[in-house]
C-alpha cells in the first residue's frame, strides 16, 4: 500500500498577487507579480526550478492551451511545463503536479502557478459558454450560483431546518468573510457588512442573495516546492511548511443520476477529506486543524463543507456557524483571509491562494489576521457543480510536527 | 355508416391566458376602437412553447386515452410550423416514441389544413393520428391580436373502439381571401369585416352545410352539436338564424376564454363537443377557410366511458391569468429585450451529436440496468449505481410518462431565460432515477422539495443566428392536468 506524500515535500516560497478588478494589468503581469514574490521568498535562482505546472481554467484566448505562456512570461529555462485544468480545483491541481514530482524524486525543485484574468470577460459572474455538444441538448442553462443554491433547498428538506434560519447562518458566513477580508491587504473586497444588509441583498439564485456569492476576480498565486533534503542543501533554517496530504476526488456521475445523493452535501468532499486525514495522520480534525480555507464560492457551500469535512456533525453545521465555531476566534478558523467571498475567485489561482494563506499563517506572517500559533491548515476546492464536481483537499503543517 | 371514426381526441391549451384588457390598455392610444374588444382572455404560448410542443402535448393526451392504438399515419397540420423544411410530424413521432415504420405528413398552407387532414385520415380509413396546432402571431395593436389564441388538438382515428363514427365529409374550395399571410410575413393582412361576413361567410357556410347534410341524408334539425370554426361569434349567430340552427346547439366557439386558434380550432371545437356529447348524438363540424371543410359524426355508446380529466373545459378553468403585455410580445419575439451579455452565447447545435442522441433528447428515453434494476438518465455505457457499475447492461427506459418529485431547486436570476428566473433542480422519479431538469409552468415561489412534477415537451433553446430550435423535456406541475 502506498505510503503517501506526508512530509516528503516542503514549500520553499510562495507568492500571491493582489486580487481584484485588476484593470491595470494583464494575465502576464499577474503571473509575474506572484512569481516574483515566491522566488524572492524561496531565495533561489530561477534556473534552479526543474519543472513547472501551470493552472489556468478558463482564459483560453489569451494564455492558450499549453503552458507556453507561463514559460515565456517568466523566461523559464526551457524546463518541462504542463498546463492543468480541473475547474475550481485548478490551482490545487497545479500544486499537486509539482508536489508529486518532487515526492516521486523526479525533480528537486518545482514550480506551481495559477492565474485567471476573469474581469476582461465582461461578466459579472463566471462566463457562460457551451456545456458541450450533448449536455447543451438537455441540461438546464445552469449558472454556478443556481447550481450551488440547491444545496440550501436540499439541506432544509433533509435536516428539517427552516429557510429563514439557514439564511441567517449563511449571512453569518458572509459577514465573517467580510470581517476577515477587511484585514487583508490583498483581498478583492475589503468592506465590512452587516448581517442585515447581507440578508436583504437582491436575489441572485434563490436563496442566494448577492452577498452570498463570491467575487469574480483577477489574480495569481504561486508556490515553489522542494524536497526537505534540497531545502537543507539550500541552507534553509527555521520552520518549514510541509505538505501533509493532497487528495483529489471526482464525481463519477452518481450525484448526477443516482438516487442515493439527495443534494444536501458534497459527496466528493467527504471522500477526499477522509483520505486526506488518513494520509496526514489526522484523527480528530476539529482538534488537529487550526485553520481551514474552504471553497466558499457561495455561503451555503461553506456551510455544508463544514459538515463534509467532519468539522460539524451532519445537520449541525448551521448551528456551529451561528455559534461562531468557524469565526476568526472560533474553534477552527475558516477562511481567515476572506475566502473566495472577499479575497476573490480567479479560478486557476484560488487553490494556490488558499495554500498561500495556510503557509502564511503557519509561518506567523499574517499580520492583523494572524491566528495564534497554528500548526495545521487544510485547503479545500469544490470545482464544477455540486452534482458534477472535482474536489481537492490539501493539508499543510510545520515540518516535523 | 362507416366503421371508421374517432377513437380518441384531446385538446391542449397553453396555461397562460392574456387578459384582453391588458392588450387594450397598452394599445388604446393607437387604436381607441380596440376598447370594444377588451373583455375576456386569450391563450398564449409560454416562452418555451410553439406549435410543435403544443402538438406533442395534445398527442400525448390523445394517445393516453387510446390504449393499444398504433397509428400508421401521423399528420401534423399547422400554418405556424417551427421549421419550413423539417417535418414536424417526424419530430412529433419521435417525441411520442412511436415506431419509425410509419407514414408522416405535414399539412399547412391555409387555415383549413387541420380539418382537411382529418378528412384525409378518415377517408383513408387506416389508423391515423392527426394533430392540428397553431401559434399565430398578429400585428401589434390589431384586432387579431385580441381575437387569436394558441392551441392544439389531436385526433386518433381508425376502426375499432370508436367514440364517434365518421358519417360524411364535404369540402367547398373557394378562393375567398378574407385574410392572407404572404410567404415570409409573420402576420396576416385582414380585409374589410362586413364584406367578409356578407359576401364570404354568409354565402359559403349555408352552401357547405347543405351539401354536407345532403351527403348523409340528414336534416339540420337532426344535428345536436354544430361546431363552426373560422367565423366570429356574431357571424355564427347570423348563420344559425339563416340555416335554422337552434343557438343552444351551437358549440361554444371558445372566443371568450381562448380565442381563435387557427388551423387547430376546428379540431379543438370538435374535441370540446365530444367532451360534452352523449351517446347517439350527431355532430356537424365545419371549418371556414378558403371555402369550407365539413364533417359529420355520430357518437357511439363508448363515449360515455371517456375520461373526464384534461378536458378543454378543465383546461380553460385551470388557466393562469397574465396581464403582462410586453412579456407576451417578448415571448412571441415581437420585441427585443436586452438580456445582457450572457445572451450572446453561441447556441449552434452539433447536428451529428443530436442525431446520435435524439432518442434520449426527443423521446426522453434513459436507461434501466438489467443487472441491478437502477433507472438512470441519460443512458450511458456503464450503470451509474455505485454498487453496480456494470458495462453493457442498460436497456431503454422511457422517462416521459413518469411522475417525479422535486429534490432540490433554485430560481436563478443570473441564468439566461426568456422568462426569468430560470428555474431548475433535481427531480427524483418515483420508480427511480434522478434528472436535473428545468421547471416550466411554475411561478416563482411555487417550487418546494417534494413538489410532484410531470414531464412536458418544450423548447430547450433557440439559436437566433441559425434559427434552429432545440427541444427537450421539462418538469411541470403534476397537478395541472393540462393536456394529460
Amino acid at each position: 500500500m502506498a505510503e503517501g506524500i506526508r512530509d516528503k515535500v516542503v514549500i520553499l516560497g510562495m507568492g500571491c498577487s493582489r486580487f481584484g478588478e485588476r484593470w491595470d494589468c494583464s494575465a502576464e503581469d499577474l503571473i509575474s507579480e506572484s512569481f516574483r514574490e515566491a522566488i524572492a521568498d524561496a531565495g533561489i535562482d530561477r534556473d534552479q526550478i526543474e519543472a513547472a505546472w501551470f493552472g489556468l481554467s478558463m482564459d483560453e484566448q489569451n494564455l492558450g492551451k499549453s503552458a507556453l505562456s507561463l514559460s515565456q512570461t517568466l523566461r523559464l529555462p526551457n524546463i518541462a511545463a504542463t498546463r492543468v485544468e480541473n475547474l475550481c480545483a485548478t490551482g490545487s491541481e497545479a500544486l499537486r503536479g509539482a508536489v508529486y514530482a518532487v515526492a516521486a524524486g523526479a525533480v528537486d525543485i518545482a514550480l506551481a502557478l495559477g492565474v485567471e484574468k476573469l474581469k476582461d470577460t465582461g461578466y459579472g459572474g463566471l462566463p457562460e459558454r457551451s456545456k458541450g455538444t450533448f449536455n447543451d441538448l438537455w441540461q438546464p442553462g445552469a449558472t454556478a450560483p443556481g447550481s450551488f443554491a440547491q444545496f440550501a433547498s436540499a439541506y432544509t428538506a433533509r435536516h428539517g431546518v427552516d429557510m429563514a434560519t439557514l439564511k441567517e447562518a449563511m449571512a453569518h458566513i458572509s459577514w465573517k468573510s467580510h470581517e476577515n477580508g477587511s484585514k487583508n491587504p490583498k483581498a478583492h473586497l475589503r468592506q465590512r457588512l452587516s448581517k442585515e444588509a447581507i440578508v436583504k441583498a437582491p436575489m441572485v439564485a434563490y436563496p442566494l442573495g448577492l452577498f452570498d456569492c463570491c467575487g469574480v476576480s483577477d489574480g495569481s498565486a504561486c508556490a515553489i516546492v522542494a524536497s526537505p533534503e534540497m531545502a537543507m542543501r539550500l541552507g534553509r533554517t527555521g520552520e518549514l511548511v510541509s505538505v501533509k496530504s493532497m487528495q483529489l476526488a471526482l464525481s463519477n456521475g452518481s450525484e448526477m443520476s443516482h438516487d442515493a445523493w439527495d443534494g444536501s452535501y458534497a459527496h466528493t468532499t467527504r471522500i477526499a477529506s477522509r483520505k486526506a486525514y488518513r494520509e496526514a495522520g489526522i484523527v480528530d480534525p476539529v482538534k488537529e486543524l487550526d485553520l481551514v480555507e474552504v471553497h466558499d464560492c457561495f455561503s451555503i457551500t461553506e456551510l455544508v463543507t463544514m459538515e463534509d469535512l467532519g468539522l460539524s456533525q451532519p445537520g449541525m453545521g448551521y448551528r456551529d456557524v451561528l455559534a461562531g465555531k468557524f469565526d476568526a476566534d472560533g474553534e477552527v478558523a475558516s477562511n481567515i483571509d476572506g475566502g473566495l467571498k472577499c479575497f476573490g475567485h480567479p479560478i486557476g489561482a484560488s487553490g494556490l491562494r488558499m495554500v498561500y494563506e495556510g503557509y502564511t499563517q503557519l509561518l506567523n506572517r499574517a499580520g492583523d489576521r494572524q491566528l495564534s500559533r497554528p500548526r495545521r491548515a487544510l485547503t479545500h476546492n469544490l470545482g464544477g457543480f455540486p452534482n458534477y464536481n472535482v474536489c481537492s483537499i490539501s493539508i499543510l503543517g510545520l515540518l516535523g510536527s | 355508416m362507416s366503421d371508421t371514426g374517432i377513437i380518441s381526441i384531446a385538446g391542449y391549451l397553453p396555461r397562460r391566458r392574456l387578459s384582453r384588457k391588458a392588450i387594450v390598455a397598452a394599445n388604446q392610444w393607437a387604436n381607441p376602437a380596440l376598447a370594444s374588444l377588451g373583455s375576456g382572455h386569450r391563450t398564449i404560448c409560454a416562452h418555451d412553447e410553439d406549435s410543435l410542443t403544443m402538438a406533442v402535448e395534445a398527442s400525448r393526451a390523445c394517445l393516453a386515452r387510446a390504449t393499444g392504438f398504433a397509428p400508421g399515419l401521423v399528420q401534423l397540420a399547422s400554418t405556424t410550423p417551427p421549421f419550413a423544411d423539417r417535418a414536424g410530424s417526424v419530430l412529433l413521432t419521435e417525441a411520442l416514441t412511436l415506431s419509425p415504420d410509419i407514414r408522416c405528413a405535414d399539412a399547412g398552407g391555409y387555415l383549413g389544413c387541420g380539418a382537411g387532414a382529418l378528412i384525409d385520415a378518415l377517408d383513408g380509413g387506416r389508423p391515423a393520428l392527426t394533430v392540428a396546432s397553431d401559434k399565430r402571431a398578429a400585428r401589434i395593436a390589431s384586432a387579431q391580436e385580441l381575437s387569436f389564441g394558441h392551441a392544439a388538438a389531436a385526433v386518433a382515428t381508425g376502426t375499432g373502439d370508436l367514440i364517434a363514427r365518421f358519417v360524411a365529409a364535404h369540402c367547398l374550395s373557394i378562393d375567398f381571401v378574407d385574410h392572407y399571410r404572404s410567404t415570409g410575413a409573420r402576420t396576416d393582412y385582414v380585409l374589410e369585416e362586413r364584406w367578409v361576413r356578407d359576401e364570404g361567410h354568409m354565402k359559403i357556410v349555408p352552401q357547405a352545410i347543405a351539401a354536407l347534410l345532403d351527403k348523409a341524408g340528414w336534416a339540420i334539425g337532426d344535428i345536436r352539436h354544430v361546431a363552426i370554426a373560422g367565423v366570429s361569434r356574431a357571424t355564427l349567430r347570423l348563420i344559425a338564424r339563416t340555416c335554422g340552427i337552434d343557438e343552444d346547439r351551437l358549440v361554444d366557439p371558445l372566443d371568450a376564454e381562448c380565442g381563435n386558434t387557427g388551423a387547430a380550432h376546428a379540431l379543438l371545437m370538435l374535441c370540446h363537443a365530444l367532451e360534452t356529447a352523449g351517446p347517439g348524438e350527431k355532430i356537424l363540424l365545419l371549418n371556414v377557410a378558403q371555402g369550407a371543410q365539413g364533417l359529420l359524426f355520430e357518437t357511439t355508446e363508448a363515449i360515455a366511458e371517456r375520461r373526464a380529466e384534461g378536458t378543454v373545459r378543465a383546461q380553460l378553468d385551470a388557466g393562469l391569468e397574465d396581464d403582462n403585455y410586453l412579456r407576451f410580445l417578448s415571448f412571441g419575439e415581437q420585441i427585443e429585450v436586452d438580456w445582457g451579455i450572457r445572451a450572446e452565447r453561441d447556441n449552434r447545435t452539433a447536428l451529428s451529436a443530436f442525431h446520435r442522441h435524439r432518442r434520449t433528447i426527443t423521446g426522453f428515453v434513459g436507461g434501466l440496468c438489467t443487472a441491478c434494476g437502477t433507472r438512470q438518465f441519460p443512458k450511458g455505457p456503464c450503470c451509474v449505481n455505485p454498487d453496480c457499475r456494470s458495462f453493457d447492461t442498460l436497456v431503454d427506459e422511457p422517462f416521459q410518462h413518469k411522475v417525479g418529485r422535486v429534490r432540490s431547486f433554485t430560481e436563478d436570476w443570473l441564468a439566461i431565460s426568456a422568462n426569468p428566473p430560470l428555474m431548475y433542480g433535481n427531480v427524483g422519479f418515483d420508480d427511480g432515477g434522478v434528472v436535473m431538469m428545468e421547471f416550466t409552468d411554475f411561478e416563482p415561489g411555487r417550487l418546494g422539495v417534494a413538489t410532484p412534477v410531470r414531464s412536458v415537451f418544450r423548447i430547450k433553446d433557440r439559436d437566433p443566428k441559425r434559427l434552429f430550435h432545440r427541444y427537450f423535456w421539462k418538469a411541470a406541475p403534476a397537478d395541472m392536468k393540462g393536456a394529460g
